[in-house]
């Protein structure tokens, strides 16, 4: 039964719905508003620069590339964390938050240096392999999937922590083998989080800009990320271009992460 | 149990060594190894040359700034968040669930565009730009500018950490209190904020990090002066981008060593707030 309201409404709404207005809704209105000052033929012809085609297919694809390849691997985390014992797992725990904690421009650095040609991981991938890593595409994907992995073990960590084991003995007992029931009853279950944790891996990844621009390369049109073009456009006081371009990669960012959600939805009704 | 049925519930032993071992192998490559080429790099010149390089009037003037804007940028996103958590838990009104998606909004938005917003606005060709000019306000390449997008990355970390427990803890006790008559601060004060202190805590830790981190919005607003407009991150690009190895890795490690506490701190506090 409520007894009484908590007073204090008015002076916390205040406060919060001013500094949410003045820090994140106005300036994300003059986004909204800046292209159109070169019309809407302008804003078009701005965004289809071959170099801005370019920049937004390399941000999207490398981003998407990293998020696959982070499914994988921050599942097999995940599972490692939750589901076995072995020395250093506590370690492992504490290191997966490290891409968060990590300023960019350190990552960046850093990943540049390990993958360098006379790197500790780039001087044996090009010797053994013959691949070049630092200053291509690659490169990028690289970056991006160390940014994109912790968002993949942490959203899937607590649903195979609640998972439990029941639904795998009951497999057991019903004759599955380890590998079916893996893929017929964990997996599904976690199906939903790897969705959602892709999504967040991917919307972080797209406009990610720090620990990519030191092993990109950036050479227009092949290894230059649109958060790059942004920067570019305005040292050249392209004000306008510069705003569509970043209208468009958050559009695209949030109409991506709407399919998303939609498969996500279908997942569940799947399992329900 | 039989061994058909245990083989099926759980992993063989050799599966669970192979996957352990590919667990660490892994954490070693992508996570560990990054951190530890940092550090490397640092300390290949020998310490004398790591404090040298830290002592030098450029990087220390990139520290000083670091430090005031984290300083009036963590503050500021402490008392909105924990306004807009109190009135979000505590209060129904409409529109409750638009607040959350708003004060979360800043986490989807590139570093780049967050700095991008603000030159739009305050730049020489953006909204106010002509009339600041005429009053001789700089806030773009500036320090109101490094504040502001700042602010805008490091937005949603105290709320996000302190909301979902101030939803958990109900309203029962700021009730009680309430109907014995204390005032909305009494409450706040008395009851709430003890009861969330570890999470606060956490929350203002984590977007201090970010705060001392951030390079892409700042980069867009600061203009690169050294002495002046550099950050700790933006000294480290220039210093790098002069093939100053030693100095840009010096700074590196420092930021590193700052991402390294914060993340210990934030275990800490996080089994902490379990326990309490």
């Amino acid at each position: 039964m409520r007894v009484r309201a908590i007073p204090g409404f008015g002076l916390s709404i205040g406060v919060a719905l001013t500094w949410v207005s003045l820090i994140v809704l106005v300036p994300l209105l003059a986004l909204a508003v800046k292209p159109w000052e070169l019309g809407v033929a302008g804003v078009i012809r701005s965004l289809s620069e071959d170099r801005v085609l370019a920049s937004l297919a390399l941000s999207f694809g490398t981003a998407a590339l990293a998020g696959l390849a982070s499914l994988p691997i921050g599942l097999l985390l995940a599972y490692a964390i939750v589901r076995l014992r072995f020395l250093g797992r506590r370690i492992l725990d504490g290191m997966v938050d490290l891409p968060f904690a990590l300023p960019t421009a350190v990552a960046g650095i850093a990943l540049t240096a390990l993958f360098a040609p006379n790197g500790w991981l780039g001087a044996p991938l090009q010797a053994w392999f013959g691949w070049k890593v630092a200053f291509t595409p690659a490169g990028i994907v690289v970056a991006l999937v160390f940014v994109a992995l912790p968002f993949i073990v942490r959203t899937v960590e607590p649903v195979l922590r609640d998972l439990g084991r029941d639904a795998e003995e009951a497999a057991a007992t019903l004759g599955a083998t380890r590998p079916q029931a893996l893929a017929r009853v964990v997996l599904p279950a976690l199906a939903p989080a790897l969705v959602s944790g892709f999504g967040l891996g991917f919307a972080r990844a797209v406009g990610e800009y720090g620990s990519v621009i030191f092993i990109a390369g950036n050479m227009p049109m092949v290894s230059e990320i649109a958060p790059l073009l942004i920067v570019i456009r305005l040292e050249q006081f392209d004000y306008a271009g510069a705003a569509a371009v970043g209208l468009a990669m958050l559009l695209l960012a949030f109409a991506v992460l709407l399919g998303l959600s939609l498969v996500q939805r279908g997942l569940r009704r799947g399992r329900a | 149990m039989s061994a058909r049925f245990r083989s099926a519930a759980e992993d063989a032993p050799w599966a669970r060594a192979l996957l352990a071992l590919a667990a660490v192998t892994i954490g070693i490559l992508i996570l560990a190894l990054p951190l530890a080429a940092v550090f490397t790099e640092a300390l290949r010149r020998g310490w004398g040359v790591l404090r040298a390089a830290l002592a030098e009037e450029d990087t220390m003037a990139a520290i000083r700034l670091t430090l005031v804007v984290a300083a009036i940028a963590v503050p500021i996103n402490t008392i909105g968040g924990l306004a807009a958590c109190w009135a979000i838990a505590k209060h129904d009104f409409p529109g409750r669930r638009l607040l959350v998606v708003l004060v979360e909004l800043p986490f989807s938005v590139s570093p780049v565009i967050s700095g991008l917003v603000f030159v739009l606005i305050f730049g020489a060709q953006g909204w106010l730009g002509p009339w600041l000019q005429a009053r001789d306000v700089q806030i773009i390449f500036a320090l109101p500018g490094l504040v502001l997008a700042t602010i805008f990355v490091t937005f949603p970390f105290v709320a996000r950490t302190v909301l979902p427990l101030m939803q958990e803890q109900g309203r029962e006790e700021e009730e009680a209190a309430a109907t014995l008559g204390a005032s909305g601060w009494q409450i706040f004060r008395r009851v709430t904020l003890p009861n969330i202190r570890w999470a606060l805590l956490s929350g203002v830790l984590l977007c201090n990090a970010r705060a001392m981190g951030e390079f892409g919005a700042v980069s867009v607003v600061s203009g690169h002066v050294r002495g002046m407009t550099n950050t700790m991150p933006l000294h480290v690009e220039i210093l790098y981008n002069e093939y100053q190895f030693a100095g840009a890795f010096a700074v590196a490690a420092l930021l590193a060593l700052l991402g390294l506490v914060t993340l210990a701190a934030k275990t800490v506090l996080e089994r902490r707030g379990r326990r309490a």
